[in-house]
């Protein structure tokens, strides 16, 4: 894991939902990057237990995982969401940060396999965790 | 003997009242400018464009995390509204009490698989979910969204959620 660049701390800043979402990159590697989403009252899903809408989980294992497919070395070009599907494990704490964790396990030429993890505390007590399919464009081989 | 008919306005200030304090409940639905139409026991849920939804600046394409909260949104609002109906109807749900716990909780996702078939376009969105199937403690819902044409729908998905204890029968 290496600390994320300013080119890259800006992807949040750069995305108007990551943005509105408080998301900030905290680390980024070769086709995996992890992002935090602070606690806000606004984004309460369940009023009577003060628990963050799945939603707006999604969205941070979403974002994550965007990342991690443009930090991916053989990416070219754009990306976007193919399919995503999400467990929920348990709920997040309230009052407590949201990191998510995501990395391509595999690319084709066309698409990237994604997996993400969300956690509060432990990562190894995830409140969710993510597999998506994205688009994705491989450089040519130049050899 | 004629059975009496409740008056139209006191009908839809019942079912009014109990989706608005479902939907007012949610801070994040607000966040996210989620709203719900009604047309009888029809719900449509709309995400009302605004421009902190986009998630790809350059092309202006709404956000995929935005999309996937809606969907999960409408399916959770859709399946506690259709739980909800019978005792609305029956006249057991406590109108004057909708903020202090007339409402069951609302069902919890287990999980939500999310097929993004468009770009989402940067104007607003509309939902319809289907609950394929209610058990006594789990659900399955399916749920299509669109934007410009009804027909031509931008995602759709499908997602498991737990019955609250208060919803079982």
């Amino acid at each position: 894991m290496v600390k994320p660049n300013a080119a890259q701390q800006a992807f949040t800043q750069n995305l108007p939902l990551c943005q509105a979402l408080g998301m900030e990159v905290t680390d980024v590697d070769e086709g995996t990057a992890t992002l935090i989403m602070p606690y806000s009252p606004e984004l309460i899903g369940d009023p009577t237990t003060g628990v963050i809408h799945g939603g707006a989980v999604s969205a941070l294992m979403d974002s994550a995982s965007g990342l991690a497919v443009y930090m991916h070395p053989e990416n070219k070009g754009h990306t976007a969401t193919i399919d995503l599907r999400i467990d929920y494990m348990r709920p997040a704490a309230p009052n407590k940060s949201i990191t998510a964790h995501a990395e391509v396990y595999h690319a084709t030429r066309s698409v990237a396999f994604l997996r993400a993890t969300a956690w509060t505390d432990d990562r190894n007590r995830p409140i969710a965790q993510a597999t998506g399919a994205f688009v994705f464009t491989k450089k040519k081989k130049t050899s | 003997m004629i059975e009496k008919i409740e008056p139209v306005q006191d009908v839809k200030r019942r079912r009014d009242a109990v989706l608005s304090s479902f939907v007012d409940r949610v801070p994040f639905l607000k966040f996210m400018g989620i709203t719900f139409d009604r047309r009888g026991n029809e719900l449509t849920g709309i995400m009302n464009f605004d421009p902190k939804l986009i998630g790809n600046p350059v092309v202006e394409r709404l956000h995929g995390g935005g999309t996937a909260s809606f969907l999960e949104s409408a399916a959770i609002i859709t399946l506690a509204w259709k739980n909800i109906w019978d005792a609305m109807e029956a006249g057991e749900i406590d109108l004057e009490n909708l903020e202090g716990g007339a409402l069951p909780p609302l069902p919890k996702t287990i999980d939500l698989t999310i097929d993004y078939l468009r770009p989402g376009l940067p104007r607003d969105a509309y939902a319809r979910a289907t609950v394929n199937r209610s058990g006594r403690r789990y659900a399955s819902v399916h749920v299509e969204a669109w934007q410009d044409r009804r027909e031509v729908l931008f995602a759709q998905a499908t997602g498991h959620f737990l019955m609250p204890y208060e919803m079982r029968p």
